[in-house]
């Protein structure tokens, strides 16, 4: 859970590590630290849009999805290869996954 | 010999056609020029080997009369962008190895075009940065004082082109990464409407405000290279058509100026100086400069900072360790995550993707992410007022010259503020043109600064007829 009671801080290490496991990005002790107060530091300017106080209309969309029809484009197989080749590691014509659960 | 501090995509097109000199006589000159200045500067990550074959074919079919705009010129292009069995890798580490299993929409234009790829060219790792500091594979130097940077993120694009190693390079613009390195290395550079050039087969940053733009060293160019890029492609629902937005007539000599933000802190004086000079010469080729208020802009830089990064964190899942380049070795699928992406991005890129993990992140998504949006619609609107009297806004494409490098890498905050006056035009979609408008004095060389116009959606016509004249290419 994200520390919602921080009051002097935006944002403190803690929480750093929490977006991180969040974001599976491995980081180190070291690491955190600097970017506990880089991240603050950041934060705290983009705070200011807190104080725009017009009224605004989040609920109104802004995009529209654009769906193509679900069908093939493309000949079965031909960027297969390809994209195969780029993957770390490959197993017939699968990506090899270690277990998920 | 060709001169290669003198010639232009238009110029070359004469030679070619005429015969004073073969696609693979210019492309040779070219890499002998790299083969001497690239070490030092370290533009180009990767000289591709068929280069000659490529002018060869130019030649081929130049000789056949199939001649396009532009065959046979060599351009450089951005490590993000995808052509087909050749690697790409964002400079970054997570992309060890991977090979573009296709070609990207505007490369295929190109090579439609028979157009010479030179090579790939550094940047800052998946186009985060304003000074190719954070590329993994080294800083590009800015070719006007070597201890300065090129800036950022296509720095390598945008020094290829200024230390004559390209005719012409393809970067790609979220916030002002095609205009700051152009501003901070002397050369034009355009960030197109939104929409308007495909970014298929580009690798995606922030995906509502990406787009591909040319560098180069003149205007016309640019213009040559915009039409080449754009149009509707089916790969990238966001492209639009001919019939989206209505053309207005229009003069195009009213330049608004939002003299406002001028007067706030950290603007360089010489810059701002600069800039006064470059309406002056505006005035006196028969422009009318207004006072214009764009009451929002201030918010600009935090929507971008807050959105950007949402857009990051989600765009750059994808990097995993399991579908392409790199993967590291943990003792679970977890660690094979954590390790992959923690050593496989950089600092910079690890920031960004916990910065947009905390705005999108439930009670903070309603503060800022959605906050954001609101005032970016706002933004939208200041602008779109604006343009109802006005068919240009000016300002300087950068508060400051190109800094020394490591003056700002350990302070990214002081970093983000070089993108002030261009992330607007990527937060609202219009396009935005970058000038070189002379030199301003520094502790060490003059360096070039630059003035930036933007122009209402779809309306890079404006630009370039502005910017001909200023740069005096309308004779």
């Amino acid at each position: 859970m994200i520390n919602y009671d921080s009051i002097t801080f935006m944002i403190n290490k803690e929480d750093i590590k929490n977006l991180a496991s969040l974001a599976r990005v491995g980081i180190n002790e070291g690491e955190a630290e600097s970017l506990t107060k880089e991240i603050d530091s950041i934060l705290e300017y983009v705070s200011q849009i807190k104080s725009f106080s017009e009224d605004f209309d989040l609920e109104k969309p802004l995009l529209r999805n654009v769906l193509r029809d679900d069908v093939l484009t493309n000949n079965i197989g031909e960027y297969t290869k390809d994209i195969l080749d780029n993957a770390p590691k490959t197993e017939k014509n699968y990506v090899d996954v270690k277990n998920i659960f | 010999m060709i001169d290669l501090k003198t010639i232009t995509i238009k110029s070359a097109r004469k030679s070619l056609d005429k015969g004073e000199f073969s696609a693979e006589d210019l492309a040779k000159s070219y890499l002998a020029e790299i083969e001497k200045v690239n070490s030092e500067i370290n533009a180009y990550l990767e000289v591709y080997e068929d280069v000659l074959e490529q002018a060869k074919e130019a030649d081929k079919q130049i000789s056949l009369g199939n001649i396009k705009p532009l065959t046979g010129i060599p351009i450089s292009i951005k490590d993000n962008l995808l052509l087909k069995g050749k690697r790409v890798s964002s400079a970054s580490k997570i992309l060890e190895g991977f090979i573009a299993p296709y070609n990207a929409t505007a490369i295929q234009k190109l090579k439609d075009q028979n157009a010479v790829f030179l090579g790939r060219t550094n940047m800052d790792e998946f186009a985060m940065g304003g000074s190719t500091e954070n590329s993994a594979f080294g800083v590009t130097k800015n070719p006007l004082d070597k201890d300065r940077v090129a800036g950022g993120s296509s720095g390598g694009s945008i020094a290829s082109v200024a230390m004559s190693g390209a005719l012409a390079s393809l970067g790609s613009d979220t916030g002002g990464s095609v205009r700051e390195p152009a501003a901070f290395c002397g050369v034009v550079g355009l960030k197109p409407t939104y929409g308007s050039v495909s970014r298929h087969g580009l690798m995606a940053m922030g995906s509502s405000l990406d787009i591909i733009g040319p560098a180069t060293k003149t205007v016309s160019d640019s213009e040559i290279l915009f039409n080449a890029i754009k149009g509707q492609d089916k790969m990238d629902s966001t492209t639009y058509g001919e019939n989206l937005y209505p053309k207005t007539e229009r003069k195009g000599n009213v330049i608004g100026v939002p003299f406002e933000i001028l007067e706030k802190d950290g603007i360089d004086k010489e810059v701002k100086k600069n800039f006064e000079e470059s309406l002056e010469k505006m005035k006196e080729k028969g422009f009318e400069i207004k006072d214009i208020k764009l009451p929002t802009i201030s918010y600009s830089l935090s929507v971008y900072y807050i959105l950007m990064p949402a857009e990051v964190s989600s765009n750059l899942a994808r990097f995993d360790g399991v579908k392409y380049g790199l993967h590291l070795e943990g003792q679970n699928l977890l660690e094979d995550y954590l390790k992959t992406r923690g050593e496989g991005f950089g600092k910079e890129v690890r920031r960004r993707i916990l910065i947009g993990t905390y705005v999108l992140s439930a009670g903070y998504a309603d503060d800022y992410y959605k906050k954001a949006l609101a005032v970016r619609e706002k933004i939208r609107e200041d602008f779109k007022k604006a343009f109802q009297d006005v068919d240009i806004i000016a300002t300087p494409t950068t508060p400051m010259p190109a800094f020394k490098i490591g003056e700002k890498s350990s302070d990214p905050l002081s970093m983000y503020m070089a993108d002030i006056f261009t992330v607007p035009a990527n937060i609202v979609g219009i396009p935005a043109l970058s000038l070189p408008s002379g030199f301003v004095s520094t502790d060490t060389e003059d360096m070039p600064v630059a003035i930036q116009f933007m122009a209402d959606y779809d309306r890079e016509d404006l630009l370039f007829s502005a910017g001909k004249k200023f740069l005096g290419e309308d004779f």
